[in-house]
């Protein structure tokens, strides 16, 4: 039944894909080649490349550098930092790329690119990597040191080496968001194949060279899934140590403090304060700010209960699959995961009209509905479930579930009152970022949602594209409000898993 | 509290077989110890009981009713047993009183029992509201414990319970496991790979090895007469020393010894015998007797170990008194108190 429900999911998730897939196959070869080599082609590619490894590089490295001062490190308010660190994930990237260029017109470049995507990105990393970090057994570090390994080689040989699979998973997720990314990289006038699939789509609906570039962008997200699985190898991670894991012991950062403190509050400054600021700034002083009351708060309720839905849907989507991937590793298990993952390289916006196209062929009464839109909401952020899920499993010991078994509880009630609480971090956080993806998801929600349905993020769009940057302005600050409760939850709940 | 029947049961992980057939029979309260090197299948053994694995072959019986066999079984949820794992895996998210109130159906979930059960388990009151992680390893084992039995199991399967627990702990806590094993009456299951834990906590205990049962005794008569050379060296040290039959003893590098049991084997063939350390005896060398050189001395304490070489290079090992221990080099004479184990 896990099998077929696991499939089911995976074969839901495969239905945009297998339309790009089919769409290029049905056009044949010498067209296809026609559409690809051209040299603009050539462009995309290189800007789209150099881009994922800037992002993916810089965001990997800042992210482990953050969870480890605030898991291992005596930095001092680290309550504080946990918070201040996940905060980005409030504000969209468009939004912050909005920021930034109302700021300074020189971020619409490579570098400004690479900046502004990373410093979005940056708790796509660093919250599994704390998750991580909190479940590794610290009597492993303690014997790497009495192995005669000071800090930095056991940071390399045991520690970076069991928060792999969180890391790595973050980094899958940066490097599938990089490949996705429309609204930010629109707005830094930044070329990469998504921006242009879009180009495409506005100026056809559903044209021959939209799908064709769409069908690179999936090779490039399965080269990622593949790069990550050879990298993550075989590990089974619960631990098997004795006894509950105890508390770890601080690393005291001595004379490096002040400037741990000082790299911290740089980084929150760019990731945070400019953001914040500018939108202030576009409060406080742009022309076209209005407060149209009624209208503000129909959106943002509809945006919510959109958010909570599909963060619903997800969760429940994302169980059985994880459940396969984690304790039946096999074949079709992998394949799964990995189908689940599959779709989350596609743009919003393909997605969008892949579903679009295939409700109208099939399933008519669909096409415009809000189940259509969850489920493109569900597909799209699926991903997000899955890691978080997944690492909180790992960690969970399948010998808890036959003592369970053995004290009388049907396999049905072993999940409510054994596995389900022990996921209880891991589906808190998935569910929450799903409903922080959903609520400032902006390409997908254009096109899925039903006539006359609009969203914060789509509000905020139609408005800033138009160069109404006041007008944009509630919008955006309503966006990050609607989201701090769920980043509130999300970085509380990684904390708790500590003190317990 | 039942009688566990398991008739030839099977299982083999694909081309290993893990269980070839194994027989055995715990009685109605009884603490049996299931004692084999790591690998020997006891886990696999143990697991099959509790019903997390079905076999290929063969039957587990819980008072004559049938709980497993190939194809059908009760699942582990209605078999009403304890389990009580390495570590003893508490639930991490439940404090103490919801791990031990945990297989209890809601309504028996009260004070009363989880009194009741702290007090079995001889564990202080004000552990209840603690977490697994403010437990010390033997707190945890206990706890462990506590929610094995506080269901009324028919039997409580340990799996190696000590292991993960220091020297000094882990035989006060077994005894302690005992204790509370024998006061609630249950029948219970102990799989470990540590001789001196089985002989010392069991009332009888069963050698798997390679698959099959191959002795099932009391500690003393195990120890005293293992049935085969192979079970003989694992449940303890033991000297090997060839000899040939006389009519009701032996003639051997130590002269000549007494059997425990009669041999099948005729007069004047050749046999192994098994003398146990503490029946080696040092003394003066006398002459007409035999002597060995002293290689090495180990001291435990009240006891002391040493290890006498023959003079045709046999090496034993000897288990004396603190008193009177010869040191490195020593000449010393050697014979053989009670009687050798005999093996063809």
């Amino acid at each position: 039944m896990l099998v077929v429900a696991a499939g089911l999911v995976a074969a839901l998730v495969m239905v945009p894909l297998g339309y790009v897939v089919w769409f290029t196959w049905s056009l044949g070869p010498v067209e296809t080649w026609e559409l690809l080599a051209r040299p603009r082609v050539g462009v995309l590619l290189r800007n789209t490349a150099v881009l994922l490894v800037g992002v993916v590089a810089v965001s990997t490295t800042v992210g482990v550098a953050c969870a480890w001062l605030v898991e291992r490190s005596d930095l001092p308010l680290r309550g504080l930092w946990h918070v201040l660190f996940v905060a980005p994930l409030a504000i969209p990237a468009f939004v912050n790329s909005y920021g930034w260029v109302s700021l300074t017109p020189a971020v619409q470049s490579y570098g400004g690119a690479v900046l502004v995507v990373s410093l979005s990105y940056l708790p796509l990393v660093y919250l599994p990597t704390v998750a991580a970090l909190r479940t590794l057994d610290p009597a492993l570090e303690e014997v790497a040191h009495s192995l005669g390994h000071d800090r930095w080689r056991t940071f390399r040989t045991v520690v970076l080496r069991g928060i792999r699979p969180g890391v790595l998973g973050g980094a899958l997720l940066v490097g599938l968001h990089v490949l996705a990314e429309f609204g930010a990289l629109q707005m830094l006038r930044f070329p990469t194949f998504t921006t242009a699939i879009y180009d495409h789509y506005r100026s056809a609906f559903n044209s021959a060279p939209a799908n064709v570039l769409a069908s690179v962008l999936v090779l490039g997200c399965v080269g990622l899934l593949v790069a990550e699985l050879w990298l993550r190898g075989d590990v089974a991670l619960w631990r098997v140590g004795s006894g509950a894991t105890r508390a770890v012991p601080r690393v005291r950062l001595g004379r490096m403090r002040p400037v741990a403190l000082l790299g911290a509050a740089g980084l929150v400054a760019l990731s945070l304060g400019v953001p914040v600021s500018s939108l202030v700034r576009w409060l406080l002083v742009g022309s076209s700010t209005a407060f149209p009351l009624g209208e503000l708060a129909a959106t943002t309720a509809t945006t919510a209960g959109l958010g909570l839905a599909a963060a619903a849907l997800t969760t429940v989507m994302a169980l059985p699959v994880v459940w396969l991937a984690v304790r039946h590793r096999g074949r079709w298990a992998t394949l799964f995961e990995r189908a689940a993952f599959g779709a989350h390289a596609l743009p919003g916006i393909v997605v969008g009209l892949a579903l679009v196209a295939v409700s109208i062929r099939t399933v008519q009464p669909l096409y415009q509905t809000v189940p259509l839109l969850l489920l493109g909401y569900a597909i799209l952020f699926l991903p997000r479930a899955i890691v978080s899920i997944r690492s909180s499993l790992e960690h969970a010991q399948p010998v808890l579930e036959d003592v369970a078994r053995s004290l009388g509880e049907p396999p049905a009630r072993v999940l409510v009152r054994v596995v389900l609480p022990l996921l209880r971090n891991g589906l808190g956080a998935g569910a929450a970022l799903v409903f922080l993806a959903v609520s400032t998801e902006l390409t997908a929600t254009l096109l899925l949602s039903p006539i006359g349905t609009s969203t914060l993020a789509t509000a905020f769009w139609s408005h800033s594209t138009s160069l109404a940057y006041g007008a944009a302005a509630p919008y955006a600050l309503l966006l990050i409000a609607l989201s701090i409760p769920a980043t509130w939850l999300l970085s509380r709940q990684v904390q708790r898993g500590a003190t317990r | 509290m039942s009688r566990v029947q398991v008739t030839g049961l099977r299982k083999a992980f694909g081309a290993r077989q893990v269980l070839d057939g194994v027989d055995l029979q715990v009685d109605d309260g009884e603490v049996m110890a299931v004692l084999g090197p790591s690998g020997c299948g006891k886990t696999t053994l143990l697991r099959i009981i509790a019903g997390f694995l079905e076999p290929d072959d063969g039957e587990v019986g819980f008072d004559g009713s049938v709980v497993a066999r190939a194809g059908a079984g009760v699942p582990a949820w209605e078999r009403r047993i304890g389990y009580v794992p390495q570590e003893g895996a508490l639930f991490p998210h439940l404090d103490v009183r919801h791990n031990i109130l945990f297989g209890l159906p809601r309504r028996e979930r009260t004070d009363a029992v989880l009194g009741e059960m702290l007090e079995l388990a001889e564990l202080p009151g004000d552990l209840a509201a603690r977490y697994p992680r403010e437990l010390s390893g033997g707190q945890q084992q206990r706890v462990a414990l506590a929610r094995a039995l506080a269901p009324r199991p028919r039997v409580v399967l340990l799996d190696e319970p000590f292991s993960s627990l220091d020297a000094a702990l882990r035989v006060s806590a077994g005894r302690q496991v005992t204790r509370v094993l024998r006061n609630a009456g249950t029948t219970a299951l102990l799989v470990t790979h540590d001789q001196g834990e089985a002989l010392s906590l069991a009332d009888r205990v069963a050698v798997l090895d390679e698959g099959v049962v191959a002795q099932v005794a009391t500690p003393a008569e195990l120890y005293g007469a293992p049935r085969t050379v192979r079970v003989g060296t694992f449940v303890g040290d033991a000297n090997l020393v060839p000899g040939v039959l006389a009519a009701d003893t032996a003639k051997c590098a130590l002269g000549v010894v007494a059997l425990r049991t009669r041999p099948v084997s005729p007069e004047g063939s050749t046999v192994t015998l098994l003398v146990r350390p503490e029946q080696l005896r040092l003394s003066r060398p006398e002459p007409g007797g035999s002597t060995g050189r002293v290689e090495e001395v180990t001291f435990y304490g009240a006891q002391v170990s040493v290890r006498v070489a023959l003079p045709d290079g046999t090496s034993l090992l000897a288990r004396v008194d603190a008193a009177g221990v010869p040191v490195v080099g020593d000449r010393v004479g050697l014979h053989v108190v009670g009687a050798a184990g005999v093996y063809p």
